[in-house]
């Protein structure tokens, strides 16, 4: 078994004015080099637990720690090492592909030859160096999200957060960034991933966790998971049979 | 940490540059604004003191005093007097409606026999102060007393005439006045004391005033609209940095670029440095366009020229100070809004707000006097002091450190709030 890299110990948050505890009593260990699925349906939590464990949002109580560390102590250190991949196209839309990516680059201490030269590799791999010095505003849904994803993993993070990074793309996109993030991780990247796409995290994710009102309600394997669950064939079926089929709508 | 500093600077710059009708705006709109602004306050200033705004007269006196007052008002320059519209001679109702629909701004009727019951009056008062110290002529005939009522000279003004000016017309009619009745008293004791032609009274003013102005190497500082309207102008558009800067800090919100900026390894002080540089570069273009607009463009429009002679440095630090506290304010105000419908017509109208109680528009000294203390809490307030003192008062580096010193301060207590609060809303 490998060591946990990122290990959660009874964590909550509540966020001012709600009724209940989006994140409640929740603890976890994800181990080093996994893809790790977070599924839920909406306002489970999944964006909650990853936005604290970025520093995005802090925790009402418990703890956790990527590394070893913790951002009471360590912040600085905390964010040199993880990658953010957010549901948001988080570029300026007026810069090319390139200054964004030599922009967020840079704010990981990248530079030089070797900040251009990790720019247009990433393009290459992705397929967008032919765009790279077009606009954001005029690359299509797909496009952007693959910016969105090197503009997070520039910097080689030792584990990457990824918040639905294959929403509202296209299939040909979805595969070149599934395809991409499983080589970085091939490479030595653990990745953190929410998905509704039960089907892609089935085939993606190497271990996984339901989670529901703030708490996880199943963990382990997808086949685990699938073999676990009396009448499941896939993951749809052991998640409709662990969270219902009541809809989720909430304000 | 210079290096994430100077990326962010060239990150804003590349934005500003990208959008282009932003920086239209940035740079040409102060351009019209201080062009239109001094073209009209030097137009008004002109219309008052040298061209001729025509008046109505009535005139029902046909005496000395209507005489005097129709010479007087022909050589100040200023007036062009009607007597006649549509060729119909103007009476007092006719003046009235015409002044009242705003066609002329004003209308002067002289009352009969203003001439005659004035002489009347006078000679009254002269005789009574001649009889009392004995020098009664005992030749003249003793007439019986007549009752001589006060008479009015009616002013009819347009509703819409400003303030000022209805002040400045109702002040020279009166001293005009004055002047008929002292000279008449002079003649009236002339003729009943005098003997001969030889004057016995001087009748030229015996005070009279000399406006004293700063020299500066033998030279007369003589301020002018355009040394007046360029600093203040100049502040105000400096200020308007607020605008852009707030909607590019609501922006990141709004596209998620800033979720990005803050789980990356730097801190918010390196990226507002990064801002605060960029538009710091953007007031001092905007300033110097400004005071080579003064300077070069403003002869070619017929004002005065902007004489900023042995003076620019010390402006460039107040324009400096301004913009940073203008920097300040703009960056609290993106920090706080959460939409660019907060920020901007927050930031717009706040701008305004300032400039207004600084003194941007009305003089502080004519201020009411509680507005008076509220308009030291100004940036702009201590921003144009600081400019007047270099420019009007020749003032050195020492006088205007103290404004100096506040614009610093304000922007240092705005960064702090930002940084603080931005703080408290992030999470480590």
């Amino acid at each position: 078994m490998n060591e946990p890299i990122i290990h959660i110990s009874e964590l909550y948050k509540k966020y001012k004015d709600a009724d209940d505890f989006s994140v409640n009593n929740l603890s976890l260990s994800i181990e080093k080099n996994e893809i790790f699925g977070l599924l839920g349906p909406n306002g489970a939590g999944k964006t909650t637990l990853i936005s604290m464990l970025c520093g995005l949002v802090k925790p009402t109580a418990g703890k956790f720690t990527i590394s070893g560390l913790s951002y009471d102590k360590n912040a600085t250190q905390i964010k040199k090492t993880i990658g953010v991949v957010p549901q948001e196209y988080a570029l300026y839309p007026t810069l090319t592909a390139r200054e964004n990516l030599r922009y967020f680059g840079s704010m990981y201490g990248l530079k030089g030859k070797e900040l251009h030269r990790k720019v247009d590799e990433a393009l290459d791999h992705l397929g967008l160096l032919k765009f790279a010095d077009k606009k954001i505003e005029t690359f299509s849904g797909g496009m952007k999200r693959r910016v969105n994803l090197i503009a997070g993993i520039l910097h080689q993070p030792s584990v990457l957060f990824l918040d639905e990074p294959t929403v509202g793309v296209d299939v040909q996109s979805k595969n070149v960034i599934i395809d991409y993030l499983k080589e970085l991780n091939s490479k030595g990247t653990t990745i953190i991933y929410t998905s509704h796409h039960l089907t892609e995290a089935q085939d993606f994710c190497t271990k996984i966790a339901i989670i529901d009102r703030g708490k996880i309600y199943a963990e382990g394997t997808p086949d685990g998971l699938i073999h676990g669950t009396p009448h499941a064939h896939n993951l749809e079926d052991v998640f409709i049979s662990l969270t219902g089929k009541e809809l989720r709508d909430d304000v | 940490m210079m290096y994430k500093f100077l990326m962010s600077v060239y990150k804003e710059m590349l934005l500003l540059k990208r959008d282009f009708g932003g920086l239209v705006i940035l740079f040409v709109m102060p351009l019209v604004l201080i062009v239109t602004i001094t073209l009209i306050q030097d137009s008004t200033f002109k219309s008052v003191n040298e061209s001729r705004i025509p008046i109505l007269l009535v005139d029902h006196d046909n005496g000395n005093i209507s005489k005097t007052v129709k010479e007087n008002l022909n050589e100040s320059g200023s007036f062009e007097i009607v007597t006649k519209i549509d060729g119909a001679t103007v009476t007092e109702a006719s003046a009235k409606e015409a002044v009242f629909k705003g066609k002329y701004q004003l209308a002067i009727v002289i009352p009969e026999k203003l001439s005659a019951d004035l002489q009347l009056k006078v000679n009254q008062n002269v005789g009574k102060i001649v009889s009392q110290l004995g020098l009664e002529d005992t030749t003249s005939v003793v007439k019986e007393k007549v009752v001589v009522k006060s008479k009015e000279v009616k002013l009819y003004f347009d509703p819409a005439t400003q303030l000022t000016f209805k002040n400045a017309v109702k002040s020279a009619i009166d001293k005009m006045i004055s002047q008929i009745e002292t000279q008449s008293i002079y003649s009236t004791f002339q003729d009943q004391l005098g003997e001969g032609d030889e004057p016995i009274f001087e009748q030229e003013s015996f005070i009279t005033f000399k406006e004293i102005v700063p020299k500066v190497n033998d030279k007369e500082i003589l301020p002018n609209s355009v040394q007046h309207n360029v600093p203040a102008w100049a502040l105000f558009a400096i200020f308007f940095i607020v605008v852009p800067l707030s909607i590019n800090i609501v922006k990141e919100k709004g596209q998620g670029t800033q979720i990005r900026l803050i789980t990356n390894p730097v801190p918010y002080a390196v990226i507002i440095a990064g801002k605060t540089a960029t538009y710091l570069m953007i007031c001092m273009i905007q300033f110097f366009l400004m005071v080579a607009v003064g300077v070069y463009l403003f002869p070619y429009l017929g004002l005065p020229v902007l004489d900023v002679d042995g003076k620019l440095l010390l402006m460039s630090i107040v324009a400096l100070f301004s913009g940073l506290a203008a920097i300040g304010f703009g960056i609290l105000l993106g920090t706080i809004a959460k939409t660019q419908e907060q920020s901007a017509p927050f930031g717009a109208t706040s701008v305004v707000i300032l400039a207004a109680i600084g003194g941007v528009w009305v003089p502080v000294f004519a201020m009411p006097k509680i507005m008076q203390y509220v308009s030291h809490i100004s940036p702009m307030n201590w921003g144009l002091n600081a400019f007047y003192d270099v420019l009007l008062r020749n003032g050195n580096i020492v006088e205007i450190l103290p404004e100096i010193n506040l614009l610093l301060l304000f922007f240092i207590i705005t960064i702090t709030i930002a940084i603080g609060y931005d703080k408290k809303k992030r999470a480590v």
